[in-house]
């Protein structure tokens, strides 16, 4: 087969197949108020330098979060990559290596991964934990379709403080699938009642913690109230690295815990590819989604890895497989695992210590500035803060200042007129003294 | 004196009373190959004809296990949850999956008796 692009000859064979006339026919559908007959205003080839002149002049007009104090949170995280990650996973072996089907050819993909498995168990206090999904809001939708299928009901209770965007994805995913779903308005400062909220009806409760405005919860009456009803309780993390200091969901009493892997190993990335974490107690775990890397000894007793319980996947199991994901972040995934096996458990604590000393440095400092009221009282490395003006203003006017001073609540609500004036601030190792008093003097100068 | 019966999807039933045992055949165990695991249904579902009651893996496969008659499950059979090789062991003794309480036992009468399940599965190879 030729990858060519398709001639006037192909194309006219095609259309007299279908029996078209012009490929405009194709789109005769379409509303003709909704199409644009105006030909798209570009500019005319360029040659190779001048194209890297205008870009390189688009890009620097971005204010990078390298670049100024940078502040911003909300599910995704600066921290400092050490450099020997990416030397690592860039190694040919691990970048094109393709799905471990074959053993025999794949025990170095296999045992990263199933050391991967092993750390997101030890770090969320689970039994067992699948091979990575493809980031945290997938990982969330996928845990309440499982609870779902392991309590045979089909109502989940959304926590007010879940990320909006996980939220989503478990509503695009139920709204489809029938299931119900019991939603809430944004509870800011952690106090929300979800117990009044299951029922004898519901699969599970889904809260975050940290929740999105930072707040620590203590998830052990929530998780009693829902096993109570025979639900289960799904924590999602966004935050991973707070596990070094907070007590895991496990050890709360989560059932399946769900989280977003970038804070190790993997930079911002404009977003994504990032990692989602799947976990949950042993006895799910064949209803659990995704790829699965299990120990075992090859034919002469020695140690090896391979995928098993793979007949609760689609290729094998098909339209009753327990997930239609069937694959892995395996680059990402690997760099939180080198990432992680650098740090050590001392220095992954000794990390966690550092981002919540900072945390807690800048709240002190932006809680001084007049106009400021700290909301969160209980933090990890992410707090809320509530300004004096509308936020959507203030981060514009401190991006002026050349500081990325957050996210405003109202982004991820929109509509919400009760979240205006608030903004999500996040201080993780990379921030400095410098960085902090920068924010602070920027916001004191805005807000006046 | 207990009645015994078959399905084309290879389970057998085996009626005492208005209580029927339920599993796969000797034929439908051979074909799967090593079972490792038996998914259960829970004690106390209604069941309806066709509906699914439980899932049975193998090395090869995983397949459903349809109720071959309407009932409740009154009991499922534990021991395969430890050891799931009992299917291949003694399919039609110790390797049963569910005791159902019928709902309607005259559906049996549908149902095919050995001579007929065997000329069944000849005609299968």
């Amino acid at each position: 087969m030729r990858y060519l692009p398709l001639t006037e000859t192909d194309r006219q064979a095609m259309l007299a197949t279908i029996g078209a006339k012009s490929v405009d026919d194709l789109f005769k559908d379409v509303p003709e108020a909704a199409r644009n007959s105006a030909s798209i205003d570009l500019p005319a080839h360029k040659g190779e330098m001048e194209v890297e002149r205008i870009l390189s002049g688009l890009a620097a007009k971005n204010v990078s979060a390298g670049s100024v104090p940078f502040f911003v949170g909300a599910g995704a995280y600066k921290h400092h990559v050490p450099a020997t990650v990416d030397h690592l996973i860039q190694r040919s072996e691990f970048l094109t290596s393709y799905t471990p089907y074959q053993p025999e050819i794949a025990q170095g993909t296999l045992q990263y991964l199933f050391e991967f498995q092993t750390q997101v168990a030890m770090l969320t206090g689970m039994e067992v934990a699948n091979a990575s999904m493809y980031d945290g809001s997938t990982a969330c939708a996928e845990a309440v379709l499982m609870a779902h299928r392991v309590t045979r009901r089909k109502k989940a209770v959304l926590s007010g403080a879940l990320h909006p965007h996980y939220r989503d994805v478990v509503k695009n995913l139920s709204d489809f699938a029938d299931y119900e779903l019991d939603l809430s308005a944004p509870v800011i400062d952690g106090t929300e009642d979800l117990i009044a909220r299951i029922d004898d009806k519901t699969s599970c409760v889904v809260v975050q913690n940290p929740d999105f405005f930072g707040n620590v919860r203590d998830l052990r009456a929530i998780a009693d109230a829902a096993h109570a009803k025979g639900a289960l309780l799904i924590v999602a993390v966004t935050e991973i690295v707070s596990l070094g200091l907070l007590a895991s969901p496990g050890e709360m009493g989560a059932d399946i815990v769900v989280g977003e892997g970038q804070s190790l190993g993997n930079p911002l990335n404009f977003g994504g590819p990032y990692v989602g974490l799947f976990a949950a107690k042993q006895k799910f775990v064949r209803q659990m989604p995704g790829r699965l890397c299990g120990e075992t000894v090859d034919a002469e007793g020695k140690r090896g890895f391979v995928l098993t319980l793979s007949t609760r996947e689609q290729h094998i199991r098909r339209e009753k497989a327990t997930s239609n994901i069937c694959t892995n972040s395996g680059l990402c995934c690997l760099a939180f695992t080198i990432h992680l096996s650098l740090l050590g458990e001392e220095g992954y604590t000794r990390l966690a210590r550092i981002n919540h000393a900072n945390a807690v440095k800048l709240a002190d400092q932006l809680a001084a500035v007049k106009g400021v009221e700290l909301v969160t009282s209980s933090f990890f490395n992410e707090f809320t803060i509530r300004v004096s003006k509308n936020a959507r203003d203030v981060i514009d006017a401190l991006a002026d200042k050349n500081v990325l001073g957050g996210v405003r609540a109202s982004r991820l609500w929109p509509g919400e007129a009760s979240l205006d004036d608030l903004i999500v601030v996040a201080s993780t190792e990379v921030n400095t003294d410098e960085d902090r008093a920068a924010y602070a003097a920027a916001l004191s100068e805005v807000l006046s | 004196m207990s009645t015994i019966k078959f399905t084309e999807d290879h389970e057998w039933i085996s009626v005492e009373g208005d209580i029927a045992t339920v599993g796969i055949t000797d034929y439908a165990q051979e074909q799967l190959g090593d079972v490792v695991f038996v998914e259960l249904p829970e004690v106390g579902r209604e069941v309806a004809k066709g509906d699914e009651a439980a899932v049975v893996e193998s090395v090869k496969a995983a397949s459903e296990v349809y109720a071959p008659l309407g009932g409740e499950i009154v009991e499922v059979n534990d021991v395969l949850d430890g050891a799931p090789a009992t299917v291949n062991e003694d399919a039609e003794g110790a390797g049963w999956f569910v005791k159902m309480k019928l709902s309607d036992p005259s559906e049996l009468d549908n149902l095919m008796d050995e001579v007929a399940y065997k000329s069944f599965v000849a005609g299968l190879d």
